[in-house]
């Protein structure tokens, strides 16, 4: 018990530690809708600088920048989300998006694994068959009757 | 069978050296492919460096083949970058834009007293914003425009002599841009 609180208090601990870490810029919001969206969006845009964090997650300063034109594009332009996507997508590409679509350049990476789902299900498969195949011993007469005598021995 | 399928592990393995060979030779992972390529560069005004009351569009880029070259003095990179500039402007007769971008403009004037300019036009950027709707994402960065103010090539990174003759050399000469060889580069 002793052991749970306190594995709950240093879960707590990096969580509050993790949240100050994190970038804060001030903007405002008309609506709280439109902070929700924000906060949505800026989540969902890989930042081009640094491979592995989302842009609401990076120091860099262009995630800074490009937090900024989310908010602008959001608050000032009034851009719907799908419009907010298509901006960054224009100008960084794909990469942006931690969802590529699927085109002629991306097509391998959606197939290989689709393709390997496949293969071990196939692999599977034949084990399992085979399992089966091997699981089946034909008794004869003599078998069977010494099979019964244990049975009914019990 | 039994004999072919002893040939698994290896034909796993060699699977696995050509995907990571293939794989691992794709080139710089920090190298984005650029979204504008083959794209009209986009419109933007800005400021000048030097006269800040007066900015340029982008028309003022269209009409001749242009390098538009992103950089900073935060970005050594740039620094190491500015002497093939210095020379290319000697050398060829491109016109070269700067795009100061995300500096002071203090730092920026210092910049080009100390080392020299090598553009014929500098704007600045100081917010970052001209390089969002550029897709830029660090500097250096350098486009090469051709005279419809197209991208037809663009360089993350600095701009180095292996650069300038297997890349822009060729693309400039195909756009007929006078150049003079040079030993330095």
């Amino acid at each position: 018990m002793t052991l749970r609180l306190i594995f709950t208090g240093l879960a707590l601990l990096m969580c509050s530690v993790a949240e100050a870490a994190s970038p804060v810029d001030v903007y405002h919001f008309d609506t709280a809708q439109q902070q929700q969206r924000y906060r949505a969006l800026i989540e969902e845009f890989r930042c081009p600088k640094c491979l592995n964090t989302n842009i609401a997650g990076s120091d860099a300063p262009i995630a800074q920048d490009l937090r900024k034109a989310v908010h602008r594009l959001v608050v000032l332009e009034q851009y719907t989300d799908q419009q907010v996507r298509d901006y960054l997508q224009a100008r960084y590409g794909d990469f942006v998006l931690y969802d590529p679509p699927f085109t002629q350049r991306t097509w391998l990476i959606w197939m290989v694994p689709l393709c390997l789902g496949l293969l071990v299900l196939a692999v599977l498969f034949s084990l399992q068959r085979r399992a089966r195949r091997h699981a089946t011993i034909e008794l004869n007469a003599q078998d069977q009757s010494r099979l019964k005598a244990f049975l009914e021995d019990d | 069978m039994k004999r072919l399928k002893s040939f698994v592990p290896l034909a796993i393995f060699i699977a696995i050296v050509v995907v990571s060979y293939v794989g691992f030779s794709l080139g710089d992972r920090h190298q984005l492919p650029s979204a504008l390529l083959d794209q009209a560069f986009p419109e933007f005004s800005a400021p000048l460096l030097y006269e800040p009351n007066r900015t340029v569009t982008r028309s003022d880029l269209v009409g001749r083949p242009t390098l538009v070259n992103v950089w900073a003095t935060w970005c050594p990179t740039c620094k190491a970058e500015h002497d093939v500039l210095m020379e290319i402007a000697a050398i060829s007769d491109i016109v070269l834009v700067g795009l100061n971008y995300k500096d002071e403009r203090q730092k920026a004037l210092a910049w080009l007293a100390d080392y020299g300019d090598p553009y014929d036009l500098v704007m600045s950027d100081e917010e970052g914003i001209i390089g969002v709707d550029l897709g830029v994402y660090g500097a250096p960065e350098t486009f090469l425009l051709d005279a419809q103010g197209r991208i037809v090539y663009k360089r993350v990174g600095d701009i180095n002599k292996r650069i300038w003759r297997g890349e822009l050399l060729p693309r400039l000469r195909d756009m007929g841009v006078t150049t003079r060889s040079s030993s330095e580069l």
